[in-house]
């Protein structure tokens, strides 16, 4: 045993791992920063003795589509500030989108990236754009950008409207075994949209984007996926139409794999005008601005309390495989302007497990569901062999939970460079306690 | 509700008296004048108003023009008001231009009333001249104002409440004062 | 009782008694537009900005005049002349007239909220003349307050708002604040202007059809149709809108026979409405610009003494 990196025994917590399908008491040994023994009663010498006196201990949440806006927007967002977020929300690793400036669609840039992650508390894991420039006109070296280090294919952010290029891009990606994480939206109907076209649209002039605009597009990807007989995974599915195109096409056994964002499984519309919608807000912390609070506005956007039930029961069912955050940090003055100039996204990695956890208590998840759609399954869908569980042999990436803390969000103490939640106020249970990554401290409350 | 002291100072019958010499001062005074009109201040100088009308439409005949002034938008102390103003509508169906006003108001208090009502007459014209008749002058004037026929003066401390009732808005007419010793307790 | 509020933003959320004290104040300003001095001094002292991101003459003119019958100092900021063409925020630009120190702003912008954002973050009142598609309080009051003219603004009364309801502020403040009076709306417009679901959000009536709005109806409100908007594929051509949709003698027929005619202005002759309609003896169209003054009159003296 090193020093550098002393073994470690988690005793009498409450384990919940999909991995390997456990919840109970376990003690965890970990050596050389990974899983060496999970076992009741463990009699193990260490040089460190964690006593957890029934916290949970779980898989380190693995977030497959955050916005780190390094290179480019550091005002918003920067590698270390957004891995320092994710650590205190209980992510380990965090995969980052490539819409960055200049682009992820080059070697040089992916690399760049993990040069920065180097000293950051989480394991940042780069996406690339599936087009140069993300300009969906012509592929980027998905070769050249896997060695490097890319994990998935993305032009998050936008949809490939080109069917060929998106076909082509399935195609070669498939040949690195590297999925594609697709951002579905037909660009004319989503037009200049700024809020889902239903009640609040039709009540306040805000111009709508309609459920469709994101279907049609879902089912565009799906049907190449399916003739093409290759895997694809379809980012933050927000509509009742959305989950039952991916029903029926897991039904016909296509690999579709789809993930579902925090807020668009807890916020519909409403949130936009506040209309009787103040439920969970903490009378102390309410924010400034309770109409038209540009932190709800996201693409896709918050959409009716029909679509929120649909995604749950989804989510459920696992028709939704992951959780994921799309963390998309904005500096507070890009937010503080009139609706339709702020600029969409809002950040999610320090709310997160906070909010899975509530979707327990309310009974859409058990624990070990909720833990599959955090580790297990984005694990999978990124093909990280490493991470994900806390079986034996495993990365020691792990987060000790109190399920019963209460707190309340306040975006003034976030690690985040950003600020852009639409849960300010809310009174949330359950909070991450310490991180740990390769068997080391990261975040520690 | 503990019993209140209020001091009468004028009833029905004594109130017909107090009018009736009102309208024959301001017939004597303005006899020969061509243009008379009568403008009460709402609420109750209207009411106040529209009696001296009708009592000197009886003793001489003449029927005064009769104009009714809200006073809300030229009060000197909008900006603070407490409560909310109510603007009701200023009604002067005829000219002012030469005329003589007899400016009509129940109380005489502070004199910011009759201050604010005479800017209000004057953005509808030039009158000859405006005189004011009030049903109780009470003292404290703020204001270097006073009336040219007052039916009762009565001297009383700005803590103590002057109420003026008529028939037409209150079903009875009677006019008190409630020193302020009255609503301790209350 | 009554109207105390620190900003007048919308009509939506304005009760019945504060709609009905909005216009009877109202009522009583119209008597100084008679007058030979066309000014009270009830706001002298008070600074009124008009501050315009869009331009509009006619709301401007009306607000100013508003403010200056009642003695206020009305400063007009319009877009073209302040700092928004040198790419300030809208946050910016409202602290820097935050430490001017305004009484009343008047704020008309193409974005939904913007007022509300202007509001919530400056102690002077605010009056919205205009926000994106959303609101528009002070032309839907002054159209109120001209129907209150004509006819019973109760229960029974049909009013039908015809033209691009999607994109109007002005239907849609008509459409609050008459359903809260209880007054039965029917609305009318091309299925591409016309929001889903309108009828069980706003609790109106949609025909398809405009003879089918204006059957018996006791008012017609015509809406501007943007022209601008034949490009965004939302109606083919100008001539088809006003074949199908225009309000011409013979449609208005099929109104109730002392139906009257209003129009927000400035009106497409030939397009949303004919002359000889908007001419013509039902038209009430310059009584709305007359009651504007008086109305917004009456919201700059009920804001006046609440701000700051």
């Amino acid at each position: 045993m090193s020093k550098n990196n002393p073994s470690l025994l988690l005793k009498n917590g409450r384990l919940i791992d999909a991995g390997q399908n456990l919840d109970g008491k376990f003690d965890i040994f970990i050596v050389d920063g990974k899983v060496n023994e999970v076992a009741t009663g463990l009699d193990v010498v260490a040089d460190q003795v964690i006593d957890l006196g029934g916290l949970w201990v779980l898989p380190g949440a693995i977030d497959l589509h955050v916005h780190l806006r390094e290179p480019g927007y550091e005002y918003k967002e920067t590698i270390l500030s957004g891995a320092q977020a994710a650590v205190a929300g209980g992510f380990t690793s965090i995969a980052c989108m490539a819409n960055t400036n200049p682009v992820n669609d080059n070697a040089a840039v992916t690399r760049f990236i993990l040069e920065q992650a180097r000293t950051a508390p989480a394991k940042v894991l780069p996406i690339a754009a599936i087009s140069q420039g993300m300009q969906g006109e012509a592929l980027v070296e998905m070769g050249d950008l896997v060695e490097a280090g890319a994990v998935a294919f993305s032009d998050d952010g936008k949809t490939v409207p080109n069917s060929k290029l998106l076909r082509h891009a399935l195609e070669y990606a498939s040949l690195f075994k590297k999925p594609l994480l697709c951002h579905c939206q037909d660009n004319a109907l989503f037009a200049d949209g700024v809020i889902h076209e239903g009640v609040i649209s039709a009540s306040h002039g805000l111009a709508g984007i309609p459920s469709l605009a994101e279907e049609i597009d879902i089912a565009r990807t799906i049907m190449l996926a399916e003739y093409l007989r290759v895997p694809v995974h379809i980012c933050h599915l927000s509509s009742r139409g959305g989950v039952e195109l991916v029903r029926a096409a897991k039904a016909r056994g296509v690999r579709v794999t789809a993930e579902a964002t925090p807020h668009h499984l807890f916020l519909d519309e409403r949130a936009v005008a506040d209309l009787e919608y103040r439920e969970p807000l903490d009378e102390t912390a309410k924010p400034s601005m309770l109409c038209y609070n540009t932190n709800t506005k996201m693409s896709p956007p918050l959409r009716s309390a029909e679509d929120v039930a649909a995604l749950r029961q989804a989510l459920s069912e696992g028709l939704i495989d992951v959780i994921a955050t799309d963390h998309a940090p904005h500096e507070a003055t890009e937010k503080a302007v009139e609706y339709d100039l702020a600029p969409f996204g809002v950040v999610g990695l320090e709310t997160a497990l906070a909010l899975a956890l509530r979707l327990v208590e309310e009974g859409d998840l058990t624990p070990l569901q909720m833990v599959a759609r955090m580790s297990l399954r984005p694990a999978a869908i990124l093909g990280l062999n490493s991470c994900g569980s806390l079986a034996p042999d495993m990365a020691a990436d792990l987060m000790i939970v109190d399920p019963e803390r209460e707190w309340v969000v306040d975006p003034q103490k976030f690690h985040s460079k950003a600020r852009n939640t639409p849960f300010a106020g809310w009174r949330l249970k359950g909070r991450v306690v310490k991180t740990f990554v390769d068997g080391r401290v990261v975040f520690s409350i | 509700m503990p019993k209140i002291n209020k001091n009468i100072i004028c009833d029905s019958k004594e109130m017909d008296r107090i009018l009736a010499r009102i309208a024959a001062e301001i017939v004597a005074r303005n006899k020969g004048c061509r243009k008379l009109a009568l403008v009460g201040i709402l609420t109750r100088g209207v009411c106040l108003a529209r009696r001296l009308q009708g009592i000197i439409r009886e003793i001489s005949a003449q029927e005064l023009s009769l104009g009714i002034l809200d006073i809300t938008l030229y009060r000197d102390d909008l900006a603070n008001a407490t409560h909310h103003p109510v603007l009701r509508k200023t009604e002067i169906p005829f000219s002012l231009d030469g005329a003589t006003v007899v400016l009509v108001d129940d109380v005489l208090y502070t004199g910011r009333t009759v201050r604010a009502a005479m800017d209000g007459l004057i953005d509808f014209g030039r009158p000859q001249s405006i005189q004011l008749a009030v049903l109780v002058d009470r003292g404290c004037r703020e204001l270097p104002i006073s009336a040219d026929y007052i039916g009762v003066e009565v001297p009383a401390s700005p803590q103590d409440r002057v109420m003026v009732r008529f028939k037409e808005s209150d079903g009875f007419d009677l006019v008190t004062v409630t020193p302020r010793s009255a609503f301790q307790g209350e | 009782m009554g109207f105390r509020r620190k900003d007048l933003l919308g009509t939506r959320d304005l009760s019945a008694v504060e709609i009905r004290t909005l216009l009877e104040s109202a009522e009583s300003f119209k008597e100084i537009a008679e007058r030979p001095l066309k000014k009270v001094p009830a706001l002298r002292g008070k600074t009124v900005v008009n501050l315009f991101f869009e331009p509009s003459t006619r709301t401007r003119t009306s607000f100013e005049i508003a403010a200056k019958r009642l003695s206020a100092d009305a400063v007009n900021m319009s877009a073209s002349t302040s700092s928004v063409v040198k790419g300030e925020s809208l946050v910016d630009t409202v602290d820097n007239l935050q430490a001017m120190a305004p009484d009343i702003i008047v704020v008309r912008h193409k974005f939904v909220g913007a007022a509300h954002l202007i509001a919530g973050r400056i102690g002077a009142s605010v009056v919205n003349a205009g926000d994106g598609a959303n609101e528009h309080p002070t032309q839907a009051l002054l159209d109120l307050l001209t129907i209150s003219e004509h006819k019973k603004l109760e229960p029974g009364l049909i009013v039908a708002i015809i033209g691009d309801i999607a994109h109007s502020r002005v239907a849609r403040s008509n459409i609050w604040a008459l359903t809260t009076l209880g007054v039965t709306v029917r609305v009318c417009a091309p299925p591409t202007m016309l929001p889903r679901g309108l009828e069980e959000i706003a609790g109106v009536k949609v025909c398809s059809r405009p003879e089918e709005a204006l059957e018996g109806a006791d008012v017609a409100m015509m809406l501007r149709i943007q022209l601008e908007r034949q490009d965004r594929l939302l109606f083919p051509s100008v001539r088809d809108y006003a074949r199908i949709f225009g309000l011409n003698r013979q449609r208005l027929e099929i109104a109730h026979p002392d139906a009257i005619v209003m129009h927000p202005g400035p009106m497409n002759r030939g397009v949303e409405i004919t002359s000889e309609v908007a001419d013509g003896k039902r038209a009430v169209i310059l009584n709305q610009v007359s009651n504007g003054v008086a109305l917004r009159m009456a919201v700059l003296f009920l804001l006046g003494g609440q701000g700051s």
